[in-house]
């Protein structure tokens, strides 16, 4: 049964029900698989064998006493390292959180755990999210399976490469300004940011508490929008969390049909600074969207210009407050301790050896947006900027029902390329800020390779406040008729990683 | 390191400065859970039990706001005649410190629930309005235990150690607007008006009000201005003055220590200053600098409170009526006179004694009791009244004893005081200190025999026609009884012996 | 001109708590200056009644009943504590009041 690493979560589902073969089988290839390409890509921070083995042979003794389990019982997964899992070590790719074994899950743990998912381990990350590369990992950086040498894309690279190395069928990813659509779009897979409030933020170690949202991503549409439906709905712990029902995500997904949608291409995003292959795949896309029945229009979203800047505003006030709590007393990494350094030396001391360096310049940019005298002129006309951005998207939903553009302005770049160049990393995520701004759905998928590199290229589709649905319809539609062009889903074109012992 | 600074006396500081004072009072609320987790509110549970990933500032935990929080808020910023926000936010307040779990607290800053407010507070008989400028939610930190240091205090500590119970209770910060009364009537007002608050709090049923368990507890603000001057002078910011007295002592202190530096020529320092209880002096804690830079901004994991106009009004509705219409009809139930209300007001006992009397004790007993051994042993331990360990169920429970015959008024002084030192119950209290009274008549008639054998001249002159000098005779069985006895009883059963 | 001086950085290391090398200040002030140059433009955008966003869905009265739910134990708080003495956290000696 060498082959179930390439299945997707729905057929292996499937392979369960019938009986051909069980989780523990499945979970026991993917950690081999794990085992045998991570030394390559390192897209696992923490791998946890025993408990995901443990899981596994539940879900199966349960399935064999005829319990009936949900849709993914017993398929395993890659957990973004930001999420806290009891008892499981959770660094969010930070030193200062060496170490640390959270004594409780968070929601989407709970709800994984509670749907029968087995948790394979803990995926590499930008260091709190800070990043668009995963090379601001603590623990070093992860590789794109596609090209071992580029990187993955960020925050969520661990979680993107892992399913792209056919190391988990699924995983969750974590965004706040593209870190699950990104990486998606960079190694040629499904990243899918539900709507702010959509998915339960308790116990995601918080960047931006007004952005950040967990989501799934997969190799195919269907297989995220099946995740999708297990990690969303109201938290009564979550006081952001949006009481209404979740969208019918997975019937979207099933249908996949786009004929008589209206489609708004984004003027604003796209053109300068757009590589042609991204730029050619995309309208490709488009086009056959249009062949597939859609109304395509142009649209302009004339804020949208000043997203990054309200972006890197607001991000950096809420995560400097956010991180404060990471000071050395109550958990995590402790330096300076001597009995002769007094708490706040320690605090210092702690904060500067735990930190990496974006991390701190992020801090620091965040302290001084926030200082008095500078709040009004930057934190608060970032919150007035948002505002004009939600309402080019609300005016831009009175004339279609989805808008797209390519998720990102290039392909993934090589690693160490824009290490030194901050400004350069953070144009990474022009084209997906926008949504996490007013908190809209946004998606990307895979849409061939670029021409000049042969690397993957994201289709982006941004839907309306929890119209997530209209995001997996599209997806959907496109991957199907990609699939009659290619013969296969795009992923069927990746290179074959070299396999160690 | 204390330093004692030179002071004026307090009538010549009145005599050239006025003073402007400012009082911020915190409450911790008496919710079953805190302000943003379900952890209990239990004071003086084991250390770190109460906590949760919440409370404890763990990554990923998230707030979720009490509604009984907000209800006390309000119900508090409406007995303090505030308006009431149509929508307000709580806001975070950054700044590091080990026992604040997130080294934020999480507060209110430009949008408190409550704001504009007043209330009227009564000294000597006068009646000054105090203006509030708001009353808003936030959270309490946790407790430090300071050690390796000679006293426990924070100087010369080696290491400290912390317990994150406290972490998270509701706190409501009540806020006034600057205080200009009389210079001589200053410090009283203060005290005033924290006694007042502390009725208030008690009687609307938000918080227990314990002083001693740092449940109320006061920063005030002074500054001097030069008599007939209008321009501030700079003012300092006394931390945790946390008694009636207190606040009367450390305004006074204040005061007479501003005005020694300011008529030397000197400058006031604008800093947090600490109280010290037991040497009744403030000391420099830390000086205001560009440090003090909060950064707030609105609590993202946080939505906006917006409190209805119906909510607000069924919680108006709720509450008892304001303190001048209540201590007026007080008064009047009570049938005290204009001279022993007023003790009674400064003395703080007005809610003691409503407890009480609704416990049925007569309301004069209550009043002798709470004005008299009990405020006679609050002063002497310098607590306040409410901090002596004995409530109105113990003073009922005594009076009940009295009433039934069990106590007399002397003995009942006694089990008082075994009450404030913490003997244990009146009945525990009264078989330790065998303070019953002798009811057994056998015992009564051979005391009553041994009188008679001993003053045959007395029983004489009542024999010869003069009862009253039977009077003598109770005397000395009572006596003889050492107190134990009701005079009453006594006088029954000798009544009886000597057939009148 | 520089929009923030290497003595502004330093100030708000000491805010931020962050101990920064020489070399560490010497770095970060132009790439701070370079990106508050980029996120500057924001003041100017949004016309003086525009309301702010802080949220995608405007909700508003998010409260919980006011119930006990279980603690952690206080082996479970101080499992992460990088010391404990007597059933609480041990932390380095405090200097100054709480602020
Ligand atoms: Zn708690």
């Amino acid at each position: 049964m060498s082959d179930l690493t390439r299945k997707t979560a729905a057929e292996l589902s499937e392979l369960m029900a019938s009986g051909e073969t069980s989780s523990v089988e499945i979970t026991q290839a993917h950690l081999d698989r794990i085992t045998a390409t991570d030394t390559a890509v390192h897209a696992f921070l923490h791998v946890d064998t025993d408990g995901a083995l443990a899981q596994a042979a539940d879900v199966d003794k349960r399935r064999a006493a005829g319990e009936k389990l949900g849709p993914l019982a017993g398929v395993p997964l890659a957990l973004k390292d930001v999420l806290t899992q009891d008892g499981v070590p959770t660094t969010a790719g930070s030193r200062i959180l060496e170490g640390w074994k959270p004594p409780y899950d968070s929601t989407v743990v709970k709800r994984l755990k509670a749907a029968g998912i087995v948790i394979l381990g803990k995926t590499n990350m930008d260091e709190f999210a800070m990043g668009s590369s995963t090379e601001n990992s603590a623990y070093g950086p992860t590789h794109n399976p596609w090209d071992l040498a580029r990187i993955p894309g960020g925050s969520g690279g661990g979680s993107s490469a892992a399913i792209s190395a056919y190391q988990a069928p699924l995983a969750i990813g974590t965004d706040t300004g593209g870190s699950i659509r990104q990486p998606a779009a960079f190694t040629g897979t499904v990243g899918v940011k539900p709507t702010y409030g959509g998915t339960s933020r308790y116990g995601l170690i918080a960047l931006a508490s007004s952005l950040d949202t967990p989501g799934p991503c997969a190799r195919t549409t269907l297989d995220a929008a099946l995740l999708h439906e297990v990690i969303a709905g109201h938290d009564p712990m979550d006081s952001t969390s949006i009481d209404q029902p979740v969208p019918p995500v997975v019937e979207a997904a099933r249908r996949g049909d786009v004929n008589g949608l209206r489609i708004g291409v984004v003027k604003e995003l796209g053109g300068e600074g757009y590589q042609p292959g991204v730029e050619a795949r995309f309208h490709e896309a488009v086009e056959l969207l249009t062949k597939l029945g859609a109304e395509v229009v142009e649209v302009s979203c004339p804020h949208f210009q000043y997203a990054l800047p309200a972006y890197y505003l607001i991000l950096p006030s809420e995560a400097s407050s956010n991180l404060a709590k990471f000071d050395a007393m109550r958990f995590g990494l402790r330096v300076g301790d001597d009995g002769e350094n007094d708490a706040e030396q320690v605090m210092r001391l702690t904060r500067e050896a735990g930190f990496g360096a974006e991390v701190k310049r992020r801090i620091m940019l965040g302290t001084h947006a926030l200082s008095s005298g500078y709040y009004d002129a930057y934190y608060g006309q970032a919150q007035k900027v948002r505002t004009l951005i939600a309402r080019d998207f609300t005016r831009a939903y009175e004339q279609v029902d989805v808008l797209v553009s390519p998720a990102t302005p290039t392909t993934a770049f090589a690693i160490g390329d824009r290490v030194n160049d901050p400004i350069a990393m953070y144009k990474n995520d022009l084209c997906t800020i926008p949504s996490n701004l007013a908190g809209n759905a946004a998606a990307s998928f895979p849409v061939g390779l670029a021409d000049e590199d042969g690397l993957p290229v994201g289709f982006h589709v941004m839907a309306p406040v929890m119209r997530d649905d209209l995001l997996y319809q599209v997806g959907a539609a496109l991957e199907s008729a990609l699939a009659d062009q290619w013969g296969g889903v795009l992923m069927s074109k990746a290179p074959e990683l070299e396999v160690t012992r | 390191m204390t330093v004692v600074a030179d002071v004026l006396p307090i009538d010549d500081a009145l005599a050239q400065y006025d003073p402007v004072m400012g009082l911020e009072v915190h409450v911790e609320l008496n919710t079953k859970s805190k302000m943003f987790c379900g952890c209990p509110t239990e004071f003086g549970a084991e250390p770190n039990t109460q906590t949760c990933p919440v409370c404890l500032g763990l990554p990923g935990a998230l707030p979720v706001v009490n509604a009984v929080g907000v209800e006390s808020a309000i119900k508090i910023g409406l007995a303090l005649n505030c308006e009431i926000a149509e929508w307000c936010r709580f806001a975070r307040k950054n700044y590091f410190y080990p026992d604040m779990p997130k080294n934020f607290q999480t507060s209110q800053y430009d949008e408190p629930i409550a704001f504009n407010g007043w209330t009227d507070v009564v000294v000597d008989g006068e009646t000054y309005r105090i203006e509030i400028e708001r009353a808003h939610m936030e959270e309490d930190t946790g407790k430090s235990l300071h050690v390796g240091g000679a006293t426990g205090r924070i100087h010369g500590a080696s290491h400290s150690l912390v317990d994150y119970n406290r972490a998270g209770i509701p706190l409501i910060e009540i806020v006034t607007k600057t205080i200009e009364v009389p210079g001589e009537k200053a410090a009283a007002v203060a005290r005033a008006l924290v006694s007042q608050l502390r009725d208030l709090l008690l009687s609307i049923g938000v918080s227990d009000v314990r002083m001693d368990q740092g449940s109320l507890r006061c920063d005030a603000n002074v500054s001097l201005k030069p008599k007939g001057s209008t321009t501030l002078g700079t003012r300092t910011e006394t931390k945790n003055v946390n008694s009636f007295r207190s606040v009367e002592r450390a305004i006074t202190y204040e005061i007479t220590r501003q005005a020694a530096i300011l008529s030397s020529g000197g400058k006031i320092l604008q800093e947090t200053r600490h109280w010290h209880e037991d040497t009744g002096i403030t000391t420099s804690g830390r000086e205001k600098s560009d440090a003090d830079d909060y950064r707030y901004f609105p609590e993202p994991d946080l939505v906006p409170i917006a409190p209805s106009r119906e909510w607000v009004e069924s919680l108006r509705a709720t509450l008892p009526e304001a303190p001048s219409l209540r201590r007026a009809r007080l008064q009047t139930e009570w049938g005290f006179t204009d001279l022993e209300m007023r003790d009674v007001i400064n003395g703080g006992a007005v809610e003691y004694i409503v407890r009480t009397v609704e416990l049925g004790v007569d309301a004069a007993a209550a009043k002798k009791w709470w004005l008299g051994e009990l405020a006679r042993a609050a002063n002497e331990s310098g607590k306040d009244l409410g901090d002596l360990g004995v409530g109105p169920a113990e003073v009922a429970e005594v009076q009940k004893l009295v009433d039934e015959g069990a106590l007399n008024d002397k003995l009942a002084r006694q089990v008082f005081d075994g009450l404030v030192k913490g003997e244990g119950t009146p009945a525990e209290i009264m078989a330790a200190r065998g303070l019953a009274l002798v009811s057994d008549d056998s015992a009564l008639i051979e005391a009553i025999d041994r009188a008679i054998a001993a003053n045959p001249d007395v029983v004489e002159k009542v024999n010869s026609g003069k009862p009253a000098a039977a009077g003598a005779l109770i005397g000395a069985v009572m006596k003889d009884m050492r107190g134990q006895a009701d005079a009453a009883k006594v006088r029954e059963l000798l009544n009886t012996k000597l057939g009148i | 001109m520089p929009s923030i001086t290497r003595e502004e950085v330093a100030h708000l290391a000491r805010l931020a708590r962050i101990e920064l090398s020489d070399d560490e200040l010497d770095h970060l002030a132009p790439q701070l200056d370079q990106i508050i140059g980029l996120v500057a433009q924001v003041s100017d955008v949004a016309a003086e009644d525009i309301p702010p966003t802080s949220h995608a869905l405007p909700l508003s009265n998010v409260m919980r009943k006011d119930e006990n739910v279980p603690c952690l134990t206080p082996e479970q708080a101080l499992s992460g504590a990088p010391a404990a003495e007597d059933q609480r956290f041990r932390v380095p000696r405090i200097l100054s009041e709480e602020a």
